[in-house]
């Protein structure tokens, strides 16, 4: 048995409220605090408590963290109740933890797999006498029994238990004593290392690890935002609630311990975009944080900031469609929605982050580029990467940065102006000057509504004046495609490349590494914001075969690239995943390699000198 | 139909306010509703009411759902900037409104469609966030804009210009307010300026959430026989419990009862309107009573106006979220933001 480091996907199966949380979360930093890379993944019910819920971490020294496909290497089955199907998930050859405290159903035994069985609640009987305590401790004991058979530093360990109950010293003595009580049965009664094991390494430099929410939280309040409105929906709800706890920490003022900020926790989205935008109208920077059912009810106000011109940043959280249950998947499946949203002739600004630090950046860009084009910015983000702790470059903000406020008049300023038009397009790039309420006693007052207004915000019906307004906005939005995050491309000269948008990203490098190897070379395009900036178009211009991958059913950001640069279909290959979990570089390697062979695409067998 | 600006003529005769301003500078474009529509008199009321406090009158925000009641803001303070916003969301609109800047004052200009139908949740969740402003409901018991359905607070047994019923129970907003806890409960009679304009200087002076029910009546849709908000209707059924003259907010708001006398009120079409005051016993700050109160005139069949319920020690949504006291708008990178420094820490606390 020839040992394999640092390479392979571990997935622990929980029942939901059960605590495993906290251990499997530390399970997967003593990794990343020894140099691995890893990625993890929540997969959970929509429950509180009870339902099954799964963790995995996949560990790659390559860096390859998007969710890999067939099978699990190691698994730990601690729910009874999908421990059939857990059982069955183990790749040949793989390893499965159980608590062999009560024997295992004959049917549920595999030859083909080692089965680790720990009797972890005989164990704990003695140790601890709470029923509940037990039961937390169960997940720390099986945490102590992993770090000896993988081989995990244990110090680490302790460390980040010390570390995570500071303050409440009573605490860190049992956890303790749980790993070692995990640790000692591990060393004493199972045999050898596993074929599975890790070793330090130095591969992840000053990344940090952490969830894309928290990011976007965080880059929101470095951006100036001061009002947040939300209503809870999984998975958005961490973003406020993120904004929130830093609000606490870092927005208070000195002197008389009151808020630089305003939360609010609204009756519905309805409200929670009412809000962000009556405050934007009034010169406050403002965003909400929602998921698909909450654009769905944002859109009539959508619609009136497009028109009605008014900043606002909305983050969605992507998940998959309507209800509970599959909506706590990950999925990219409301960019139509989002593009388009609202009644009348509308479009959307939207921005495609792929990593926490990215998170962080559209965060204060979201609020930069809401005041610059006085409009809805739509951040979308999904489930895969707002909930899962993902490795990313740390967090970097330049104190010499100045927030972009837009054209904004203030009382000097108007002062000089003659006659003031709010939506006159003065500099020619559809963007009019704005003024705050009650910035001077006779200037610069305008009535606020969203259609049937001249240039000067003057009540009318004009079909002309309509026309005219309909047209500037247009103007605006090419405007906006010159200032919205530009695509990242790594263009080679191949005739084939893959375009690809937000988490997409996680299993690029090692489906290009796969397809490379079966002679298939793609240049890339990862695409950060619509409207497409030029370089999109020269991009697909400049290749024959373009593969555009989507996390949903319909081939959104393909549909969008159709309509909104008028590409021949036929020149873009739709690959799409939307089962629910995240997509797997498997999944691209397959269907790309797919289309080569049933259109006899020519592949390089040797790299080109 | 275009904008028409009101021509800047000065009247000689015009008194001026404290800030050396006429009534003129509270006013806002021409009107394009129903001549004899209820609300423009509100917004003349609002105009009044400003003029009189010598309020900046550009320091206004001044937020509106839709219908022709959420047209009105373009017809008051043309200094200050307006919002016509969404059918339903003027409350939220201006929650974000007086986040931004608590400094302004808000007045916000609902229809009875817009609060008691389609905005009846952001009705009474602003309520419950005692956000500080005047919310003003144009009430006519009809959807004037969409041209004459019934609307939610349109009486049971009340009919429609067509001659038909209306089957269903109405939703009192004023009883609403009271019971969610509103700091400022009045109702009035567009027609009744004289009790509608102290009703407006004290909702704008009140610190928090100041709500005035005015019964406002659709000259176009709901002012025939048969219907409860005609003008003769509700000349003939009003009880006011008080007369309310707004003294400024150092002085308790008291109420200027006379028992047993009566008042004429000039109306706008030119006849006068009835008003009996109410016996001193009515306790404006009793909240529980005037709910009863309310409650007992309505089942008689009677509309009580006046200052209802109001809550000298109240308090404003800023102050139940500890708010810096400068305007959030105002704040700036060094108010702002933490810098890369305090990042240190943060990108430490994810390794
Ligand atoms: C979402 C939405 N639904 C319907 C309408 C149509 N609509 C416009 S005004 C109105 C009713 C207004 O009634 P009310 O608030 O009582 O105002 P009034 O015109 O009576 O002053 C309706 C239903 C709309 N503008 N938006
Ligand atoms: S339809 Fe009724 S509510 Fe609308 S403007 Fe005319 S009178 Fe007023
Ligand atoms: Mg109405």
């Amino acid at each position: 048995m020839s040992t394999v480091y640092n390479d392979f996907v571990i997935r622990f199966a929980n029942v939901n409220g059960s605590g495993s949380a906290s251990a499997n979360g530390m399970f997967a930093k003593a990794l990343f605090r020894m140099g691995i890379p890893v990625a993890t993944r929540n997969i959970f019910p929509s429950n509180i408590q009870g339902l099954p819920t799964w963790f995995e971490v996949r560990v790659n020294e390559r860096g390859y963290l998007g969710r890999r496909e067939g099978g699990v290497d190691v698994m730990v089955a601690m729910n009874a109740e999908t421990y059939a199907e857990d059982v069955a998930s183990v790749t040949p050859g793989g390893y499965l933890f159980y608590d062999n405290s009560k024997p295992l159903a004959p049917s549920l035994r595999r030859s083909d797999i080692h089965e680790i069985g720990i009797p972890f609640s005989n164990l704990l009987l003695t140790e601890y006498t709470d029923i509940k305590q037990r039961g937390l401790f169960k997940n720390i004991t099986y945490l102590g029994a992993l770090a000896e058979l993988l081989n995990i530093e244990f110090e680490v360990i302790t460390g980040m238990v010390s570390a995570q109950y500071k303050g409440k010293d009573a605490l860190i003595r049992p956890n303790i004593n749980a790993l070692e009580i995990g640790r000692n049965y591990a060393r004493d009664y199972l045999g050898g290392p596993l074929k599975f094991q890790v070793r330090r390494v130095d591969l992840n430099g000053d990344k940090i690890m952490v969830d894309g929410n928290t990011a976007a939280a965080l880059g929101s309040l470095y951006g100036g935002a001061t009002v947040c409105a939300w209503y809870p929906i999984t998975p958005s709800t961490s973003v406020a609630e993120a904004f929130e706890r830093y609000a606490g920490q870092m927005r208070v003022d000195k002197e008389t311990g009151q808020n630089k900020f305003a939360i609010i926790q609204s009756e519905d989205e309805l409200a929670a975009i009412g809000i962000v935008i009556g405050a934007g109208w009034n010169g406050a920077r403002s965003f909400t944080a929602t998921s698909g059912p909450g654009i769905s009810l944002m859109s009539e106000f959508l619609g009136l900031a497009y028109f009605a011109e008014i900043p606002a940043v909305i983050w969605d959280i992507q998940r998959a469609g309507p209800s509970t249950g599959m909506p706590t998947r990950t999925q990219q499946a409301d960019l139509i929605g989002s593009a388009y949203a609202s009644h009348g002739d509308t479009r959307h600004v939207l921005l495609f982050p792929s990593t926490p630090r990215e998170c962080f950046d559209f965060g204060a860009d979201a609020l930069d580029l809401a005041d610059r084009l006085q409009t809805p910015i739509l951040v979308m983000s999904d489930l895969e990467l707002g909930m899962n702790d993902n490795m990313s470059e740390p967090f970097a903000w330049d104190d010499s940065r100045m927030y972009d406020r837009g054209k904004v008049l203030d009382a000097e300023a108007l002062e000089g102006v003659n006659r003031f038009g709010r939506y006159l397009d003065v500099d020619g790039d559809g963007i009019g000057y704005r003024t705050y309420p009650g910035t001077h006693p006779s200037k610069g007052a305008f009535f606020t509504r969203g259609t049937s207004r001249d240039e000067f915000a003057a009540y009318t019906e004009s079909p002309d004046a309509y026309v005219r307004n309909m047209d500037r906005l247009v103007k605006k939005w090419e405007t906006a495609a010159t200032l919205v995050p530009k695509a990242e491309i790594h263009d080679r000269g191949q005739k084939a490349g893959i375009i690809y948008y937000g988490t997409s990203a996680l299993p690029m490098q090692e489906a290009l590494d796969l397809l490379g190897a079966e002679g298939i070379h793609l240049d890339q395009m990862r695409i950060r914001a619509f409207p497409f900036g030029a370089e999109v178009r020269s991009f697909i211009e400049s290749h024959d075969v373009l593969f555009v991958v989507d996390q949903n059913r319909d081939g959104q950001m393909r549909q969008l690239l159709v309509n909104e640069l008028g590409v021949d279909p036929a020149r873009l290959v739709s690959i799409r995943y939307y089962g629910g979990l995240s997509i797997s570089a498997d999944h691209i390697q397959g269907k790309v390699s797919e289309h080569y062979t049933t259109r006899k695409l020519a592949r390089l067998t040797e790299v080109k000198s | 139909m275009t904008f028409v600006a009101k021509p800047k003529v000065h009247h000689p005769r015009l008194p001026l306010n404290e800030l050396g301003l006429t009534r003129r500078d509270y006013e806002g474009s021409v009107s394009t509703l129903c001549a004899g529509c209820g609300h423009d008199s509100v917004s003349a009321a609002i105009v009044q009411a400003c003029a009189e406090l010598s309020l900046p009158p550009h320091r206004f925000s001044k937020i509106s759902g839709i219908g022709c009641s959420s047209k009105t803001p373009s017809y008051f303070l043309n200094r200050s900037h307006g919002f016509n916003s969404v059918h339903g969301r003027m409350p939220s609109v201006a929650t974000g409104a007086n986040m931004a800047n608590q400094d302004l004052y808000c007045i916000g200009v609902s229809g009875d469609g817009d609060s008691a139908s389609i905005g009846l949740g952001q009705f009474a969740h602003i309520v419950r966030r005692r956000i500080n402003m005047l919310y003003i409901v144009d009430n006519n018991g009809t959807y004037g804009l969409t041209k004459g359905q019934f609307s939610a607070t349109n009486d049971k047994g009340s009919t429609s210009k067509k001659g038909k019923p209306n089957l269903y129970e109405s939703i009192d907003l004023v009883g609403l307010a009271l019971q969610l806890g509103a700091s400022f409960v009045a109702r009035s009679f567009s027609g009744d300026k004289k009790q509608l304009v102290p009703l407006i200087k004290a909702g704008l002076m009140h610190k928090g959430f100041a709500f005035i029910d005015v019964i406002s009546p659709c000259v176009a849709f709901n002012n025939h026989q048969g219907s409860t908000k005609s003008y003769d209707y509700v000349r003939g059924h009003i009880e006011s419990v008080t007369m309310a003259d707004f003294i400024a907010p150092q002085q308790e708001i008291t109420a200027d009862y006379e028992p047993g006398s009566t008042e004429d009120v000039a109306m706008p079409d030119g006849s006068r309107m009835r008003l009996r005051k109410l016996d001193d016993s009515y306790d404006p700050r009793d909240r529980f009573a005037a709910l009863a109160h309310v409650l007992e005139r309505q089942a008689a069949g009677e509309v009580v106006t006046g200052l209802l319920y109001v809550d000298p020690d109240s308090t404003d949504c800023h102050e139940i979220m500890n708010t810096i006291q400068k305007p959030l708008n105002t704040l700036v990178e060094n108010d702002l933001c933490p810098g890369n420094g305090a990042l240190d820490r943060i990108n430490a606390s994810y390794r």
